[in-house]
């Protein structure tokens, strides 16, 4: 709190004092920490308003035409619909910090029980595939910049600008095609977690639905690589090196590849944004069951606290990301640290 | 005075922008990139806009047993309830287009109207417009589109909204990263010193000025659209169950992709082929019109969204 007052204080242009004074990365981490959360809130009041805003009355909606007087009244007051639109939003929200998230419309479960095992194997499918997706990218974008205008960089380029053009679903169905159903018959065609297993217990389930969003995010890595590489490859401080007699593996690993590291950072954290969005799809073809799924089928069942919930959540998510990534990207390039 | 400078603007600036739009698309069909993208781009449309009036039963009517394997009756076989796939690739496609193409233009014209207004206002209008960008940006695009589409139902126009909406704060931000150094220009300043309204300036000043951002983004988008378009059908939220569409065959005859795989390979590879097409073509677009070669696309986007 006192690091944003002396950011307001200081104001659109702060003096050479403070900037001394704060670490730049510090600084710009608060400045995104608080950016983060105005962000967050405001995301929280759209879900919330847009969710309200739904046609008729939501407790008949939910009911449906067995609705009674007596049942809907019930439902009005445990959705507190009978207060104001501020106090309904309130409680919703501290609901959401404290941990309660209501009950969910379809089957009178608790929302919190019904999210959080689906988290862990989100989280575990997310971060597999942006592990994977990250070392691939790298790998070839760096391969392609050193054999630049052979033939591996030119099928590189043409597979890279098909990849990103399909959508996950095909690129789904062409895996399950090939490896589960009419080619091979090697891996399960869904990914089916009994209640209570992990998705880390059972490896297998987890091949297809990572592979496909690898193969969404790597082009992405690799390109931005590879320019970032060619970049660092034509440099002065590369250039002056060779002179130097230092040796082109040295130069390769201690020069141009953190150079264009760092570059790629920020496509590396565009692509985590990605698989937060991405996850719904490629959950909901392999039924893996986590919230990118759940997501889905609450939105057939119109099962509003889940949506609710979700939505912040992914949205949050997508805020943190991105926090981490400008942070991380200005810790690797310290000449961005002090430009304004 | 201001008569005169209106008539000059639409005299002479409207045709220089069409003349600008005609000499890059006549660049980039001649690269080799252009002319495949094209090519594979109107194949799929054609398919989709001529197919209708080829299909040979109706794509809604039960005519043999599910997932039978393509014959000369059938050509490509039967789907899950027992309908001709041929029928229903021909008539699955035109909408999915139609609606991709809406969403585009429709989230192009309020991205690139929030983003000159951002760059050129600047101020408090500039503040306001970029936060709710920054807002919609939270949002992963379908999970905001699953959102709308929670509230009001599988509605088409609301799904094209939906979509649109979805683009709109990123092509923003592209633009106005693009349009803020157009706005610095000293004939956009000798405008404004002869006291032409701003609407005005933003129109005939800036806007002929960002045709090339705004052709990349507007192909970058196309692709996204169909992408997105797709995938909500693929998950249920699309045309009403008879209708045939592309993304909601994909899902629903996966079931039988043993039996008959052609059912989910055949709209599965217009789709490709349609994205595949635009993506092409709009990377042919960036490379002639921005003379980036070593540029990707996204860069472009990366590098406007990654500041700020």
């Amino acid at each position: 709190m006192e690091v944003l007052t002396s950011e307001l204080a200081a104001g659109p242009e702060p003096s050479i004092e403070v900037r001394s004074r704060k670490h730049p990365v510090l600084a710009l981490a608060s400045r995104r920490v608080m950016q983060g959360l105005v962000t967050v809130f405001l995301v929280s009041v759209v879900v919330f308003l847009a969710t309200e805003v739904l046609p008729g009355n939501a407790a008949y909606s939910i009911l449906g035409r067995s609705a009674t007087p007596e049942s809907i009244h019930k439902l009005e007051l445990q959705l507190h619909l009978d207060q104001g639109i501020v106090a309904q939003y309130w409680y919703w929200f501290s609901g959401i910090l404290r941990g309660d998230l209501g009950t969910s419309m379809s089957n009178g479960q608790s929302v919190t029980a019904l999210v959080s095992a689906r988290f862990l194997n989100s989280a575990v499918l997310v971060l597999l595939a942006g592990f994977f997706g990250t070392l691939v990218g790298v790998l070839a974008g760096a391969i392609a910049a050193l054999r630049r205008d052979r033939p591996f960089d030119h099928a590189l380029s043409i597979s890279s600008l098909a990849l990103t053009a399909l959508p996950e679903f095909v690129i789904a169905i062409g895996l399950v095609l090939l490896f589960a159903t009419n080619v091979f018959h090697w891996l399960p065609a869904i990914s089916l977690l009994p209640p209570g297993t992990t998705p880390l217990s059972r490896p297998h389930v987890l091949v297809l639905p990572v592979a496909t969003l690898v193969l969404v995010i790597f082009p992405y890595i690799a390109r931005m690589m590879r320019a970032a590489m060619i970049e660092a490859l034509e440099s002065d401080y590369v250039e002056m090196a060779r002179l130097q007699g230092i040796s082109a593996k040295r130069i390769l690993f201690f020069q141009a590849l953190p150079n264009s590291i760092a570059p790629t950072i920020q496509v590396i954290g565009l692509n985590f944004l990605y698989l937060a969005g991405g996850i719904v799809v490629v959950e909901y073809i392999f039924d893996y069951p986590g919230i990118g799924q759940a997501l889905v089928s609450a939105v057939n069942n119109r099962d509003i606290p889940v949506i609710q919930f979700i939505v912040v959540v992914l949205a949050a998510v997508y805020v943190v990301v991105n926090i981490v990534t400008d942070v991380v990207a200005l810790i690797g390039s310290p000449r961005r640290r002090y430009a304004q | 005075m201001t008569a005169e400078i209106r008539t000059s603007a639409e005299d002479v600036l409207a045709p220089k922008i069409r003349g600008q739009w005609r000499a890059i698309l006549s660049r980039v069909v001649r690269t080799k990139r252009g002319a495949t993208g094209l090519a594979l781009t109107a194949v799929v449309v054609l398919v989709a806009i001529v197919g209708p009036f080829f299909s040979p039963y109706s794509p809604t009517a039960l005519v043999a047993l599910p997932f039978q394997r393509p014959s000369a009756t059938y050509l490509l076989g039967t789907d899950a309830l027992g309908r001709d796939v041929l029928s229903r690739v021909l008539s699955g496609g035109w909408l999915l287009l139609c609606m991709a193409l809406a969403a585009t233009i429709l989230g192009v014209c309020i991205g690139a109207a929030a983003g000159i207004s951002a760059a050129y206002i600047k101020g408090r209008a500039d503040g306001l417009i970029m936060r709710s960008a920054d807002v919609l940006l939270a949002f992963p695009q379908l999970v905001f589109a699953l959102l709308l589409v929670s509230i009001a139902g599988p509605k088409l126009w609301l799904i094209v909204l939906a979509v649109a909406l979805g683009h709109a704060p990123q092509v923003a931000r592209v633009i106005r990263a693009a349009a803020l150094d157009v706005s610095e220009r000293p004939y956009v300043r000798a405008v404004e010193i002869q006291g032409v309204p701003r609407r005005k300036v933003m129109y005939s000043e800036i806007l002929p000025n960002l045709v090339t951002p705004l052709m990349v983004e507007a192909g970058l988008r196309m692709t996204y659209s169909i992408v997105v378009m797709a995938g909500l059908a693929f998950l249920g939220f699309g045309q009403a169950p008879p209708d045939p569409n592309w993304g909601i065959m994909i899902n629903e005859n996966r079931v039988g992709l043993q039996s008959n795989p052609w059912a989910v390979v055949v709209p599965a590879l217009l789709i490709s082929l349609l994205t595949i097409g635009t993506n092409t073509f709009t990377d042919a677009v960036a490379r002639v019109a921005i003379g980036v070669e070593r540029q990707p696309v996204e860069l472009t986007t990366v590098v406007a969204g990654g500041q700020e």
